[in-house]
């Protein structure tokens, strides 16, 4: 077995024992990168370049990560314990601030933006004894499925197969993780974006609880919306690292003071008991057809709910007591209340960007203050910002805002009740994480509506704040990984993680459990 | 398909944006937007109950979850000159803009 191969726990247990060194681990996974991922993403870069080739970074941070190692190692040798993620690489999605580290959030308008802080999540790791790899690739501030809008080309492409998309926004991190480039990763998740890259990428995705996990450092989007979350390959190093990041920050007043369990220590406590629902709700999407101009359900594929019915089936094996058709009927308005709520909150967000206080500003052609601001915009917000800032200030207008911004807040209330009946029923929710596997570069890129359909069965979660977690559960015909996805009550990730752990643990046996994405066998050719 | 976003309304919201467009930009996010506005609708099949309540976020915050706020307090930055590093134009530690429009009294 080669030492990028390993997971967080194993790194983390030798490196702590002197069975490897810091400087190895790290090492092993630079040489892994450097077979499988080409060149980082860059502005104007060739979205066609190396085609076979996975593109996760942006920027590269290999001294930092090896001075970290240094000290790591020099910790071991003085007989401390450097911490719970002791000498394990990870990378970070490129939204998040690390201090003098490039952080682009994959735009133009902050290509040049050195961040002079680091973001809560990513300093709690670097305490704990993480290497930082680099920061890796996203949809423009995060605002797509895809990974196509990143102004910072070739963008990530699916390891499973590099002419499909790997997912997004946290298409990079999942990417990465999944071609073995490090078994961690931090991304973010506003409507999916960690669970949709994970179920593309065959890896595992937790969004936390809204609060869980600080958001300081973190480059907004959906202030209400946006929750910082692990990427891994498998249960037991996700909850090694949310055990590291997730706690109350004195710098993010929306970080609960919730006490933060010993997730790991939950992980084999089995599923004996425990009620799990279906939903019919979750078992069809409803989307926009441009033709009819109205909108279609149609039943996810069967292998999206065979996968659910199957890992039902294998819980209930081990004492699960599953619960059908446990209503959810306000789980198809997420979308179109989410296409007002987060678009608020964006436009908000975004006027921040101005050419005035850091990154991008436009140098010809400019007469006045205001002129600057809007060249600024114009030449550095690609089109996903552009459009989401004009649907912002359109539903939030005064004479628009009781029509759409309120109405959609009030179903916000509901989609939320939802959750709150189910969850006075059973414990957890099971349901499939996305309506496809990951689609063709190229397939939906442009259709900003059907492209926010992908989110379906994963926003409405954001929208109640709950915790979600997708987890590999199969390949389809294509032999591209498939995703289910649990859900639980505010707080209850020590929960869903067992769960998931009893699951992994339930289906390891599985032939699709060997299978290993197609980017690495050619890089080992 | 009605086009709630006309052209004027289109204008109207670049301007507020602080944006400008070409027209190629223009026409295809505007089409998007009425298209997203045609989904949006859908919130209108929803009966809500006029009790039903705004919810600005999901998760409540209870003073058991929350934490207290923090004393305001000013603190001087420990090293604003990295701050400034950052900026397009700077002179003697302050941000430099172009013209501000103004009228004389």
């Amino acid at each position: 077995m080669k030492l990028y191969e390993l997971t967080a726990l194993e790194i983390a247990d030798k490196v702590k024992s002197h069975q490897l060194s810091a400087a190895e681990v790290l090492e092993s996974h630079l040489s892994q990168i450097e077979a499988v991922d080409g060149i980082p993403g860059a502005l104007n870069g060739d979205p066609a370049a190396e085609p076979h080739k996975v593109h996760a970074f942006i920027t590269r941070t290999a001294a930092r990560a090896r001075a970290q190692a240094q000290a790591v190692d020099a910790k071991i040798a003085a007989g401390q314990n450097p911490g719970p993620l002791a000498g394990v690489p990870i990378t970070v999605k490129d939204i998040f601030c690390v201090e003098d580290t490039l952080s682009t959030a994959a735009s133009k308008i902050l290509a040049n933006f050195s961040a002079p802080y680091t973001a809560t999540a990513v300093g709690r790791m670097e305490q704990a004894g993480a290497l930082v790899l680099g920061k890796v690739n996203l949809d423009e501030f995060t605002y797509g499925s895809s990974n196509e809008s990143s102004a910072f080309q070739p963008a990530p492409r699916n390891p499973w197969d590099t002419s499909r998309v790997p997912g997004g926004s946290s298409g990079g991190s999942a990417a990465s993780v999944a071609a073995y480039e490090a078994p961690l990763s931090l991304g973010t998740d506003t409507a999916g974006s960690i669970r949709q890259p994970a179920a593309f990428c065959g890896v595992v995705g937790l969004k936390p609880t809204y609060g869980r996990v600080s958001r300081y450092g973190l480059i907004a989007f959906g202030s209400s919306l946006d929750c910082p979350g692990p990427l891994a390959r498998n249960v037991r190093d996700a909850a090694l690292m949310l055990n590291v990041i997730a706690g109350a920050d004195p710098r993010d007043a929306t970080a609960a003071t919730v006490p933060v369990p010993d997730y790991v220590a939950e992980l084999e406590k089995g599923v004996r008991g425990l009620k799990i629902g279906l939903s019919p709700e979750y078992f069809q999407i409803t989307y926009f057809h441009e033709e009819s101009g109205g909108l279609e359900t149609q039943p996810v594929p069967a292998v999206m709910k065979n996968a659910v019915l199957d890992a039902a089936q294998r819980l209930a094996e081990l004492g699960a007591e599953i619960v059908e058709n446990v209503p959810m009927p306000h789980t198809r308005y997420g979308i179109p209340a989410y296409f007002v709520i987060s678009r608020v909150e964006a436009a908000s967000n975004l006027h921040r960007f101005d050419g005035v206080k850091y990154g991008y500003r436009a140098q010809s052609g400019i007469s006045d203050l205001r002129s600057m601001y809007r060249k600024t915009r114009a030449e550095a917000f690609g089109l996903q910002p552009k459009l989401r800032i004009l649907m912002g200030m359109y539903v939030s207008a005064a004479q628009y805002s009781e029509q759409y911004y309120n109405r959609a807040l009030r179903v916000r209330s509901l989609l939320r009740r939802d959750f709150d009946e189910a969850f006075a029923k059973v414990d957890l929710l099971l349901t499939p994480t996305t309506p496809t596997s990951a689609f063709p570069i190229g397939g939906l890129y442009g259709d900003s509506v059907l492209m926010q359909y992908a989110d379906q069965l994963t926003v409405p979660s954001n929208h109640a704040g709950i915790p979600a977690i997708s987890i590999p559960a199969g390949l389809d015909a294509d032999g591209l990984p498939i995703g289910i996805q649990l859900l639980g009550p505010d707080f209850s990730e020590d929960l869903i993680l067992r769960a998931s752990r009893a699951y992994e643990q339930a289906s390891a046996s599985q032939p699709w459990r060997t299978v290993r994405p197609a980017a690495l066998a050619r890089a080992s050719l | 398909m009605s086009e709630p976003i006309t052209p004027e309304i289109f204008n109207h919201l670049v301007e507020l944006a602080a944006l400008e467009l070409t027209p190629a930009e223009a026409d295809y996010l505007r089409k998007q937007l009425n298209n997203q506005l045609t989904a949006i609708d859908d919130l209108n099949q929803v009966p809500l109950d006029p009790q039903t309540p705004v919810a600005s976020r999901g998760v409540s915050y209870t003073p058991a979850t929350s934490a207290l706020l923090r004393a305001d307090e000013c603190h001087p930055h420990p090293d604003p000159a990295k701050l400034l590093k950052g900026a397009p134009e700077t002179d003697q530690g302050y941000l430099v803009v172009p013209e501000i429009p103004h009228q004389d009294l």
